[in-house]
């Protein structure tokens, strides 16, 4: 190849590169560096501290229940959308009528905005919800389950899930829909009942898109930040604050830039492992079914 | 198969039993909208007797909706529209050299940033915006463009080598410069992938709350989203009011999804699915 048709190639992504490096890379690296110092994020002066922020995270409350909340939150939104969705998958995918039209009503949750959601939701739990609680006389819904330490969480699994429900229902549906329709007359030969069918058949087949919501859901989920803000701001007390929302409050409101700053260099690392964890667990069971 | 022909009814009540579970919040959204305190009270969950559309005026008024959509259609379009067109070239680039070192390189340092999570670079980017003077509508699109890089050029590489390289070569012996085939040949063949990259990025442009919260510090800068949290004090407990100001951020995306629901359906699909 010509120097001047590869001058081109190199021309065409230099300017890319040098963005992403000032856009992404610089502030990683600023924000690994900023986490040895105490740095509060205004002030002139900072010193070096070394490892001290990751030895303090390691016995803050705070942190350690951020990263609780954010971690049970995330495993039980991961489990609720995936066996919805994929139940409405299986659904919109037998023989009924209006088809196209109840797919464009389950994944209409997709486009909205997650921080609008939340406020319409707050209203919900609210207003809503507890009258229907009081009026069938059971307790735990007749009063605002945001307010409630113990239960505030489960509200805001509750929104996540609704709204989650809609992206990884249209990834089942699409995973289906190359499954050949004669796997199933062999099957209904055999005299296999439906529920066999599925776990013998079906779900084997669409093994890889199990995979990837399963991926999707649970990053999506840990870093939950727009629905905190708006159902719960972090409360009542500190029972809902998740990881991504500690960052943001701590680094920029109460003067922890530096504490912050190594808090998410964990963070990170945490994401990457579950990741690669989920990844690498799920393809094997890919390839024993 | 008999049984696979017949409409399966239990399946299609269950089905159509769910949608109210998805449209439910909706429905009450847009009654509350339209509704005045005095009928909330009468019925939570009727229809509206008399049709406030007052709330809406109140919610512009208010809210100055018309600059924050005007905010937010801004950064939405051109965020679409640098992005096709800058991160096709990049991948473009990368995807023909994969056998070049500097270039598989590349790929992997792009495609790795999708394992970071937005908040470790959070606190430095304010930064580094504001030292910057990006704390606009300019710099909001320039960072959705570039941080779509890493999920983009992993999509659009795996495309690009899917179109076989005949096409570019016929064009070299015709004398056609690397610059000229990508954008007369190769760009226009990218169309339908070039489709999903667009709906994504503008869903993800337009929701997005969390950068524009970070960097973006006057008001006159606001996007939808921005505003609704900004007001939420003043909104406080006139629902009627908050509702509509909602509905109305909403609306432009809705109407969107009305008439593109197929489309973008089948490219969130796609894309997701790479």
């Amino acid at each position: 190849m010509s120097t001047k048709r590869m001058a081109t190639y190199y021309w065409m992504t230099i300017p890319a590169v040098l963005l992403f490096f000032l856009f992404l890379t610089l502030p990683a690296i600023q924000g690994i560096f900023y986490s040895f110092t105490n740095w509060n994020g205004f002030g002139k002066e900072y010193d070096f501290v070394g490892f001290r922020n990751y030895v303090s995270l390691f016995t803050d409350n705070v942190v350690g229940e951020a990263y609780w909340f954010t971690i049970k939150y995330a495993v039980v939104v991961t489990i609720f959308i995936n066996i919805f969705s994929l139940l409405i998958a299986v659904g919109l995918n037998s023989r009924i009528k209006f088809r196209n039209f109840f797919r464009g009503v389950y994944f209409l949750p997709n486009i909205l905005s997650v921080l609008i959601v939340g406020y319409i939701f707050n209203y919900l739990f609210s207003n809503v919800f507890t009258v229907w609680g009081q009026s069938l006389g059971i307790n735990a819904l007749s009063t605002n389950i945001l307010g409630n330490e113990s239960l505030a969480w489960i509200g805001i699994v509750i929104v996540a899930v609704w709204q989650g429900i809609a992206l990884n229902t249209i990834l089942y549906l699409a995973g289906l829909q190359t499954i050949p329709g004669d796997l199933y007359e062999a099957s209904s030969l055999d005299g296999a009942g439906k529920w066999r069918e599925f776990w013998s058949i079906t779900f084997p087949l669409i093994a890889p898109f199990f995979t990837i919501n399963m991926v999707l859901a649970m990053k999506n989920a840990l870093m939950v930040f727009d629905q905190i803000v708006a159902l719960t701001n972090g409360g009542p007390g500190r029972a809902t604050q998740s990881i991504s929302f500690l960052i943001y409050t701590g680094g920029f409101e109460g003067g922890e830039f530096a504490y912050q700053s190594a808090n998410s260099v964990i963070y990170f690392i945490v994401i990457a492992v579950i990741s690669i964890l989920q990844i690498r667990f799920l393809q094997r069971r890919e390839m024993d079914m | 198969m008999e049984t696979h022909k017949r409409t399966n009814w239990t399946v299609n009540i269950l089905i159509a039993l769910g949608t109210i579970v998805v449209l439910f919040p909706l429905y009450m959204a847009i009654t509350i909208a339209l509704k005045d305190p005095q009928q909330m009270s009468q019925s939570l969950f009727g229809l509206p007797t008399t049709w406030r559309f007052d709330n809406f005026a109140s919610a512009i008024e208010l809210t100055n909706f018309f600059q924050a959509f005007r905010n937010s259609a801004l950064v939405t379009t051109a965020t679409v529209i640098l992005t096709l067109l800058t991160n096709s070239m990049v991948a473009y680039a990368i995807g023909r050299n994969m056998d070049r070192k500097f270039f598989k390189g590349l790929y992997f340092y792009f495609v790795s940033a999708m394992f970071i999570p937005f908040p470790i670079i959070m606190l430095p980017i304010v930064k580094l915006t504001s030292s910057l003077h990006m704390t606009n509508l300019v710099g909001l699109t320039i960072l959705h463009t570039v941080y779509a890089l890493a999920f983009n050029v992993f999509v659009y590489v795996g495309y690009i080598r899917s179109i076989p390289a005949v096409l570019e070569e016929a064009a070299t012996v015709d004398g056609a410069t690397t610059w000229g085939t990508f954008w007369r040949i190769i760009f226009p063949l990218m169309a339908p992938i070039n489709a999903t990259v667009g709906i994504l990025v503008c869903l993800s442009t337009y929701n997005d709350f969390l950068l524009p919260l970070i960097i973006v510090s006057d008001q006159n800068m606001y996007t939808l989203p921005l505003v609704q949290y900004i007001f939420q004090g003043q909104f406080n407990t006139d629902y009627n009011l908050a509702f509509a100001s909602y509905l109305l951020a909403m609306l432009p995306m809705i109407i969107i999804y009305l008439f593109a629901q197929k489309w973008i359906i089948s490219g969130v699909t796609r894309g997701s699915v790479k």
